[in-house]
C-alpha cells in the first residue's frame, strides 16, 4: 500500500472499524463473564499501614489520600445499596485511616467518616467505637477543631447513648476557641435530659443549622423527619388504643378510623408516605426514607 | 564569559525540536485530558470536587513535568553525540560551555511554556467549578477555587523541575540515556526521603552512620522542600521567607549541576 493508494487506505479504515466494533463486543463479554465470577479483588486493600503508604505516596500524598477517599465513599455506598443480607463493612476504616493518615487535614473524612463508621447495621457497620478513634485522630491533628469535638460527643449521644461522656465532650467543644455558645447549653442539657427527644431535636437542629456542608445539612432535617414521625407514631398508637377502647377490637385499617371519626385523612409521615397499620400496630410505609426509625434513647436521669 | 546570544541561539533551538517533537504534544494533552478527568472524579465524592481537582491538577502538572524533564533532558546531550552532529556544531563557532548552557536553557522554556498551558487549563477546570457552586457551599472551602496562592506551589513545582532537568542533563554528559534516567529517577526518589536521613541519628547508635546520613542529607538534592501542595490548598500559613530560601536552594543547586555538567563535558574526548 503507497501514500496515495485510495483502495488500501478505505481497507485499513474498514479494518480499524471492525477491530474497534470487535474489541466492544469482547467488552460487553468480558464484563458479562466478570460479573458473574465471584469477586475477590473488590474487598481487598493491598497496603494497611498508614506509615508505609505515607513514604511511598513520595509527593504524590493528598492525591493518593482522594483516591482513598474516592473508595471509601464507593465502599461504602456500594455496600449499603447491596441486596447482600450479609453486608461487610470490613475494609472502611482502613481506608479511612489510611485516607486521613496521607492527609490530615481531610476534615471531610473524618465527618463523613465517622458518620458512615457510627451508623448502625444493615446500614453502617455499627462502630461508633471507630469513629470516636477518628474523630480523635482528627483532634490530635487539628486540637482547636471544636467541630471535631463536637461530633465525638454526637457519636456518644446519638449511637452510643452515652450521655455522660457525650455531656463531657460537648463541654469540651465549647471550651474551645470560637466554639458556638450553645455547645455549653448543650452540654447541660444532654446530661440534664440527655436521651428525651426534645434534646435530641435541639441536636439535630443544630446540626441542620450549621453543618459542615450540603449533605450533612440534609440527613440532620431527616432526623428531624425521624423524631416528628416517632411523634406521630405515638400519636396514633393512643388513637388505635381509644377505638380498641370503644370497640373492643382493633382497627384492620385506616378507614376504620375514619369511620369512627379518629382520623379525617389517611396518615402520612413527614415525607408523604402513609403509615402502615398492622394487627393494631403502627409502623413507617413501605419505601419510606425515614426507615429504619432510630432506636428510642433511655433518659439519663429519670 | 559565555556568550548569552550563543546561548540563547541554541536555546531557541531546543525549543524548537521539542515542540517538533510529537511526544511533548502528547504530554500536554494527556495533562489536560487529566483536568478533565479530574472534574469527573470530582462527581464520585462527598463535596470534595474543588480539592480534588486542586490536588489532581497539581499533581499533574508536576508528574507530566518530570516525564518531560527526565526523557527529553537525558537526551540532550546524548542525541548529538549518538548522531555524530556534536562534531559538525563544535566546529562551529560555539564553545562547549554555551552548548550545554544553551541546551538547558531550551529545556528550561520547553517546561516553562509546558507549566504555564497546564496551570491556564487547572485554573479554567477551577473557574467552570467555582460557577458550579453557590455561596453558601463555597463558604465552607478551605481556599477560594481560583485561589492565586496556589500560583506558589506551582511556582516551586517550576524550581523543581528545573533542578530535575539539571540532574538529567549533568548525568547525560558522561552516561547513557538509560542509566540517567535511572539515576535522575533514584535521585527524584530519595531525595524525597531527606528528612529520614536528617532524623537519622536519631535511630542509629554508630556515630559514622549518622555522620553519613547528616552528610547525605545536606549533599542530596531535598525535593520534599519543594512540596507545598497540601499547604496551598488548604491555604494554610508558609513561613514568611519560606519561598524565597526554597527557591535560592533550588537555584544554587541547579548553578552547581550546571557547573559540573560543563566541566565534564569541556573535558571530554569525543574521539
Amino acid at each position: 500500500m503507497t501514500r496515495s493508494d485510495p483502495r488500501g487506505a478505505w481497507m485499513s479504515g474498514a479494518l480499524v472499524v471492525a477491530l474497534m466494533a470487535a474489541i466492544v463486543s469482547l467488552q460487553h463479554t468480558q464484563g458479562r463473564l466478570e460479573a458473574a465470577t465471584p469477586d475477590t479483588a473488590e474487598n481487598l486493600l493491598y497496603v494497611r499501614s498508614p506509615a508505609a503508604m505515607s513514604r511511598m505516596a513520595l509527593s504524590y500524598d493528598a492525591v493518593l489520600a482522594d483516591l482513598y477517599w474516592i473508595r471509601a465513599v464507593q465502599h461504602y455506598g456500594g455496600t449499603r445499596l447491596s441486596t447482600d443480607p450479609n453486608k461487610q463493612y470490613d475494609l472502611l476504616y482502613p481506608l479511612l485511616d489510611l485516607t486521613t493518615s496521607l492527609d490530615p487535614r481531610f476534615n471531610v473524612a473524618y465527618y463523613f467518616g465517622s458518620t458512615f463508621l457510627a451508623e448502625a447495621p444493615p446500614d453502617g457497620p455499627g462502630r461508633p467505637d471507630l469513629a470516636i478513634v477518628l474523630l480523635e485522630k482528627g483532634l490530635r491533628v487539628q486540637p482547636d477543631k471544636w467541630e471535631f469535638a463536637q461530633w465525638i460527643g454526637f457519636v456518644h449521644y446519638w449511637w452510643r447513648h452515652d450521655y455522660a461522656q457525650a455531656a463531657e465532650w460537648f463541654q469540651r467543644a465549647g471550651d474551645l476557641p470560637g466554639a458556638p455558645f450553645w455547645l455549653a447549653q448543650l452540654a447541660a442539657t444532654t446530661l440534664a435530659e440527655g436521651g428525651n427527644r426534645q434534646s435530641s431535636r435541639l441536636l439535630w437542629q443544630e446540626v441542620a443549622r450549621t453543618g459542615v456542608n450540603e449533605a450533612f445539612r440534609n440527613e440532620a432535617v431527616r432526623r428531624l423527619q425521624q423524631l416528628d414521625a416517632m411523634d406521630q407514631i405515638d400519636q396514633l398508637f393512643q388513637i388505635v388504643g381509644a377505638f380498641q377502647q370503644r370497640y373492643g377490637a382493633v382497627p384492620r385499617s385506616w378507614d376504620d378510623l375514619g369511620r369512627a371519626g379518629y382520623l379525617r385523612s389517611l396518615p402520612v409521615d413527614p415525607t408523604g408516605v402513609p403509615y402502615r397499620l398492622e394487627a393494631g400496630s403502627v409502623a413507617l410505609g413501605e419505601g419510606s426514607r425515614l426507615s429504619p426509625l432510630p432506636r428510642e434513647p433511655q433518659r439519663l436521669i429519670q | 564569559m559565555a556568550d548569552m546570544r550563543i546561548i540563547a541561539h541554541v536555546a531557541i533551538n531546543v525549543f524548537k525540536e521539542s515542540v517538533r517533537d510529537k511526544v511533548l504534544y502528547n504530554l500536554v494533552a494527556f495533562a489536560v485530558i487529566l483536568m478533565g478527568a479530574a472534574y469527573l472524579i470530582g462527581q464520585l465524592t462527598a463535596g470534595q470536587d474543588v480539592k480534588i481537582i486542586k490536588d489532581l491538577g497539581l499533581a499533574a502538572i508536576g508528574t507530566f513535568g518530570l516525564l518531560i524533564a527526565v526523557f527529553i533532558g537525558i537526551g540532550l546531550v546524548w542525541k548529538e553525540v549518538e548522531r555524530r552532529s556534536i562534531y559538525s556544531l563544535l566546529s562551529k563557532p560555539l564553545g562547549r560551555r554555551e552548548f550545554i548552557l544553551g541546551k538547558y536553557a531550551g529545556l528550561a522554556l520547553t517546561l516553562l511554556v509546558n507549566v504555564v498551558v497546564m496551570t491556564a487549563a487547572l485554573y479554567l477546570v477551577l473557574g467552570y467549578m467555582d460557577a458550579q457552586f453557590t455561596e453558601e457551599q463555597k463558604s465552607v472551602w478551605a481556599a477560594p477555587a481560583l485561589d492565586a496562592g496556589m500560583l506558589r506551589a506551582v511556582a516551586l513545582i517550576v524550581v523543581e523541575l528545573l533542578l530535575v532537568t539539571a540532574i538529567a542533563l549533568f548525568f547525560s554528559t558522561f552516561s547513557s540515556p538509560f542509566l540517567s534516567a535511572a539515576l535522575t529517577f533514584g535521585l527524584w526518589v530519595i531525595g524525597h526521603f531527606n528528612a529520614d536521613l536528617r532524623n537519622f541519628e536519631n535511630i542509629v547508635e554508630s556515630p559514622v552512620a549518622a555522620g553519613l546520613a547528616r552528610a547525605l542529607y545536606y549533599l542530596l538534592p531535598n525535593f520534599a522542600a519543594f512540596d507545598i501542595k497540601s499547604q496551598v490548598v488548604y491555604a494554610l500559613p508558609i513561613a514568611p521567607g519560606y519561598l524565597a530560601v526554597t527557591v535560592a536552594y533550588g537555584l544554587a543547586y541547579i548553578a552547581l549541576l550546571l557547573t559540573g555538567s560543563v566541566l565534564v563535558f569541556t573535558r571530554r574526548d569525543f574521539k
